[in-house]
């Protein structure tokens, strides 16, 4: 079987509420199945694995945000000619934002993304936070905590991953939640997400297969744990 | 006016303890809606002024070393109620000041958490202070890291005789720059200084060693074989016996000895003191249950959770008990828990349980860190009920819980068990 290349963007500067666990979960899940799986952490500098496979990006503090910035935005062609291949990307908060075309400030200043995701975020003083949930028409479930500032509106080049039933989602306005194209998949949901979304994760695992021409059958895991901690998540308080 | 604050407190304690109530924040609410200015006078009058402990992790416990440390040899107000605001200081006050309005102390040691530090040293100036670190908490509770460094900075700017600060957390250390008061430093050796991480550091930057120069510095850890710290204060090193276990609070008695030499204390005197200071409430609090050890551990945040998990590493707990809630005082957020490493309990062999709201949840995080969970149960008194019957008279059950977690199953060892002095 082909090792899958999961690359963690920013591990130092990008971590918060969780996030790091997406990288875990889905590494766990390869390996609790014998499949090869390789992570690659990528730091400010530091050059893109070409084979890579699955992107996993968090979110982070303002001042983290600002020091990853250019690098980031340096990596717009590269990250744009990826998506268009078809690679997995998993981005939550501060790097959805920055997948996007830009981050408007409250103050004004644009802030440029590179424009992988047709959204764009506007910056506010209120933070939307809470437990929340969406669920997605191809991978089910995704369960998670939103915790964020920015407000975020898709464009027509997107569609949004879910309508958020109970949460604020991308701008607290339209019921949105995340955002969708190709295989590239941006969302406000920390928590880590995909911890209580065991279908969601293995979709992600699935679509990377398929992209490197492999039907993948997953065997099944025992995921009756994570679907009662999700169960659990979605009947708490906001 | 102080003296009709002190009445007016005092009544309404007295109120309170006539039905049945024992309040901490209503007296306080009472005498600072009616008296504003009454905790700034009555602190004036203090010789010695007043000490404020702040920081993310390990100020209760902090406090009670301060305080202990500084009772050899002054008379020590302190707000050991747990109840870490203004309020609970003047309640503190009011409780402790005689009806004459006299209050028979020369300091007072408080244990404020960030935000509410701030509002104090607005009200009244701290002659000293002790900044301990800055960890990721539930951020949602001050907003980021770098937002609640800049909380303990003006803690900093308003102290005015001596500030105490933790070199090895470089947010704290570069604090020295935001106050005119004195500033020392306590610290751990070159050698211990991957064992206690920053938030950068846990996110694999470098470790960095920092050369200010340590009033006290923690030499060695306790361990089995050797179970006393071992504490360099003006070039010697020294033995001291804690009961307050793990590494953590190792360091923050380094920091609570660094703060009792600036009151002209001598090193005997600081040793002594910090042999006597016991856990704090919830904070390796242990209880006897039917003949077993029941130690309960309360675990807040990333940091903290990592640090009071090394209490681990002296000794094996027969059982494990975690313990997480999710109500607002908890933090509705528990994402937190992924950045805690649970890996080293894999292999003890601890029978392991986890408990509250969100038992399910903390099953789902230690599994993805191949820890085997041996029973789910919501019910704080029934997970905790099972893990005493599952081990042997005379073996022990470590609780690690969040903050409301901690207070139920706190009256729950009362009610099944006894506290051990
Ligand atoms: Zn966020």
């Amino acid at each position: 079987m082909i090792t899958l290349q999961l690359v963690h963007l920013y591990p130092r500067e990008m971590n918060i509420y969780g996030d790091t666990g997406n990288v875990l979960v889905l590494r766990k899940r390869l390996q609790w199945r014998g499949l090869p799986v390789q992570v690659t952490p990528v730091s400010v500098g530091d050059p893109l694995p070409t084979d890579a496979d699955i992107l996993l990006g968090g979110g982070g503090q303002d001042a983290a945000q600002g020091e990853i910035g250019v690098d980031f935005a340096a990596r717009g062609p590269e990250l744009r000619a990826m998506a268009d291949d078809g690679m997995v990307m998993f981005a939550i908060c501060g790097s959805y934002q920055m997948l996007g075309h830009e981050f408007v400030t409250q103050e004004g200043r644009h802030i440029a993304g590179v424009g992988v995701l047709d959204v764009v975020t506007h910056g506010q003083s209120v933070r939307l936070i809470g437990n929340n949930h969406v669920d997605t028409p191809e991978a089910g479930r995704l369960v998670g905590y939103e915790n964020h500032s920015g407000l975020t509106t898709l464009g027509a080049g997107a569609r949004p991953l879910g309508t958020t039933q109970t949460g604020r989602g991308n701008n607290g306005q339209d019921g949105t939640e995340g955002a969708v194209r190709d295989n590239v998949i941006g969302t406000y949901l920390h928590g880590p997400a995909l911890a209580k979304s065991p279908r969601f994760a293995d979709d992600l695992l699935r679509r990377a297969y398929l992209r490197r021409g492999v039907d993948a059958a997953l065997d099944p895991l025992d995921d009756a744990l994570p679907d009662l901690a999700a169960r659990t998540a979605v009947g708490r308080p906001r | 006016m102080t003296l009709l604050a002190v009445w007016l407190g005092k009544l309404t304690l007295l109120g309170l303890r006539l039905i049945g109530r024992r309040g901490n924040a209503l007296p306080g609410l009472v005498v600072e809606k009616v008296f504003p200015r009454f905790l700034a006078r009555a602190m004036a009058r203090l010789p010695e002024g007043v000490v404020v402990v702040t920081g993310t992790n390990g100020k209760t416990t902090t406090t009670k070393m301060v305080a202990t440390v500084l009772d050899e040899g002054l008379r020590v107000l302190t707000n050991d109620t747990g109840s870490n605001f203004v309020r609970g200081a003047i309640t503190a006050t009011i409780e402790n000041a005689s009806w004459s309005g006299r209050l028979p102390y020369d300091v007072a040691v408080f244990e404020l958490d960030e935000a509410w530090a701030v509002r104090f040293v607005g009200l009244v100036a701290p002659r000293r202070c002790l900044l301990l670190n800055v960890m990721r908490d539930q951020l949602d509770r001050f907003g980021e890291i770098d937002t609640t460094a800049g909380l303990l900075g003006k803690v900093a700017a308003a102290t005015t005789g001596h500030v105490v600060l933790n070199r090895d957390d470089e947010r704290v250390a570069a604090l020295a720059a935001r106050t005119r008061a004195e500033v020392s430093y306590y610290g751990v050796s070159a050698e211990l200084r991957e064992m206690f991480p920053n938030d950068e550091e846990l996110y694999g930057g470098p470790v960095h060693v920092s050369d200010l120069p340590a009033t006290v510095e923690l030499r060695t850890l306790p361990s089995p074989a050797h179970p006393a710290a071992t504490l360099r204060i003006g070039g010697r090193d020294h033995d001291v016996l804690l009961r307050a276990e793990g590494p953590h609070n190792a360091q923050n008695a380094c920091g609570a000895a660094a703060l009792a030499l600036s009151f002209g204390f001598d090193q005997a005197r600081v040793l002594a003191g910090l042999a006597k200071v016991s856990p704090a409430f919830g904070r390796g609090q242990t209880f006897t249950v039917d003949g077993r050890r029941v130690v309960l551990q309360l675990v807040k945040n990333p940091a903290g959770f990592r640090q009071t998990l090394r209490t681990l590493d002296a000794r094996t707990p027969e059982a494990v008990v975690i313990a997480i809630n999710d109500d607002y005082a908890d933090g509705r957020d528990v994402s937190w828990l992924w950045d805690v490493d649970f890996t080293a309990l894999g292999p003890l062999p601890s029978r392991r349980y986890t408990a509250g709201t969100r038992a399910a949840d903390m099953a789902v995080r230690l599994r993805y860190d191949e820890v085997d969970v041996d029973e789910i149960e919501v019910d704080l008194e029934k997970a905790v009920r099972s893990a005493v019957g599952a081990v042997q008279a005379g073996e022990h059950v470590v609780v690690f819980s969040t903050y409301t977690a901690m207070w139920a199953l706190h009256a729950v060892l009362q009610r099944i068990g006894q506290a051990v002095q």
